[in-house]
């Protein structure tokens, strides 16, 4: 565990969990929530999770955003908020 | 009173209240935490049995995966009976078979792994990435004993796989490797292999899950041996499942439940 | 202020973001009108309570989960020194278990908890990502509001 790592990477959590729900466009809005998965799963390698870590970036980086992506072609890539 | 403003106030209560009560938690990383090795004169934690000992009777070094195929085996049971029943759920949601929805999926495209010029630069590279992405899918959920990995892991990037020929393609090329009769199949079959490590210890007289006893069967040197393997069988029957499932839920979704043309 | 972020928030710094991104989610589950975004809450409050789970496991100076030596090298590690830097306890009062090897791997309970989780949360997430797709079938709409507008419509209509 590195102290100054962890908490650059939770600021920027914290950042990208705020954008992926603020963009109007859905389907930037999928791409930072990998971007968000992505760093949870640095964040748990960080934290010696490595197991854990494993799991996010197949499941939380790689077929959740696909899974979203799916979805919002399917339906209206704009969102009122 | 808007949503916004509601919102805003609930969220702000709860999170002070959260907040106050963070201050009584041990610090960030302490070994010596209630979590990390239990509470002062009580009993020491469980987590300090795992590191301790589980390795001389299970033979695994990666305690999670000793501890999730073995120690809570019930536990990883009944999580990937969820994975199967979320996939029928969405089977029961989406999925049409009428005729009428053809027009709803749009014009079917031509494959385009299996030629289609247009796309040849995406099709051959998933043509080359995709064994390879099997390939280590494999070797996560066989090498889960001794490096991070396992069941889970590999089944969701098995799933993937297919997912990644769907996407540079059409679907009908992924279902054509993977039908969905074999999806649906396979999963059942994964649990039914978890499912069959539980019962044949049963069978010989032991609990449930009870891997030791396997030693028999499986004609190992002793109940470790047969518990580290038992451990292997499990995990192959959780990626069966995670991986028909991750598909299958991808195949649903990105064609509305007609499993024609696909994105 | 700087006195209280070195003292409070620094060392559960984990736990305060943990709360954050939790009460991000959960805002936006309440105050987000389009329904995809709803879902995207929610996945976010999921990763919140995984991060506090993990973040209970971490030890200072532990490594990963993996033990380093097995089988016939477990004898050669036996004398060698633990890998880790040895943590002194901060007080002194007695510890129920001593200083021992076990303080060099991390918790991997939590571990095992959350790796499961992950991968029932993609499921259920895949689910409640079909019945948006059914809701926009019926519907035509993803929005909360209208989707309300449109089913008191119905209702009025019957």
């Amino acid at each position: 565990m590195i102290l100054s790592f962890d908490i650059i990477i939770l600021i920027f959590l914290i950042v990208a969990a705020v954008i992926a729900l603020n963009v109007k466009d859905l389907l930037s809005s999928a791409m930072i929530y990998g971007i968000y998965g992505f760093l949870i799963c640095l964040l748990w390698a960080e934290m010696g999770a490595v197991d854990v870590a494993f799991t996010e970036a197949t499941v939380g980086a790689g077929v959740s955003t696909v899974l979203f992506i799916a979805t919002i072609l399917n339906t209206r890539r704009r969102s009122s908020d | 009173m808007s949503p916004k403003i509601f919102a805003s106030i609930a969220v702000v209560i709860t999170g002070i209240v959260l907040l106050y009560g963070i201050s009584d938690f041990p610090t960030f990383g302490d070994p010596r935490s209630p979590a990390n090795s239990g509470v002062e004169g009580g009993a020491p934690s469980t987590s300090l049995y795992y590191i301790n000992e589980s390795y001389g009777v299970t033979k695994v070094p990666n305690l999670v995966t000793s501890v999730l195929a073995d120690y809570r085996g019930y536990d990883t049971m009944f999580e990937t009976v969820v994975v199967l029943a979320a996939g029928m759920a969405i089977f029961a949601i989406l999925r049409s078979t009428t005729k009428d929805d053809e027009t709803v999926a749009g014009p079917a495209r031509k494959s385009s792994i299996d030629g289609d010029h247009n796309r040849i630069i995406v099709g051959m590279t998933c043509r080359l990435a995709v064994p390879v992405v099997q390939i280590f899918a494999l070797y996560v959920v066989a090498h889960g004993h001794y490096s991070p990995g396992g069941g889970f892991q590999g089944g969701v990037m098995l799933g993937a796989s297919f997912i990644l020929i769907a996407l540079a393609g059409n679907l009908d090329d992924a279902l054509g490797r993977f039908s969905e009769k074999s999806y649906m199949a396979l999963a059942s079959l994964g649990i039914i292999i978890y499912a069959g490590f539980g019962v044949v210890p049963q069978v010989l007289g032991k609990n449930f899950l009870d891997f030791g006893v396997l030693q028999k069967i499986l004609l190992t040197d002793g109940p470790e041996m047969a518990r580290s393997h038992s451990m292997l069988g499990v995990e192959i029957g959780v990626a069966l499942t995670v991986m028909s499932i991750m598909f299958a839920i991808f195949a649903n979704l990105s064609s509305r439940g007609t499993l024609k043309g696909g994105l | 202020m700087v006195d209280f972020l070195l003292n409070t928030v620094k060392p559960h710094f984990n736990f305060w973001v943990y709360v954050i991104l939790m009460m991000i989610g959960l805002w936006s589950l309440i105050a987000k009108n389009n329904l995809i975004k709803k879902m995207m809450g929610l996945a976010i409050f999921q990763t919140a309570i995984i991060l506090f789970y993990v973040s209970l496991g971490v030890k200072d100076g532990a490594t990963i989960p993996v033990l380093e030596s097995y089988g016939d090298y477990a004898e050669k590690a036996e004398k060698a020194e633990p890998a880790g830097p040895e943590v002194a306890p901060p007080d002194a009062t007695p510890a129920p278990v001593v200083v021992n090897p076990a303080d060099t791997y991390a918790n991997p309970v939590p571990h095992v908890l959350m790796l499961t989780a992950i991968v029932v949360g993609v499921a259920t997430l895949g689910v409640a990502l079909a019945l948006c797709e059914m809701i926009y079938k019926e519907f035509d709409t993803l929005e909360e509001d209208e989707l309300l507008r449109k089913i008191k419509a119905l209702h009025d209509d019957a």
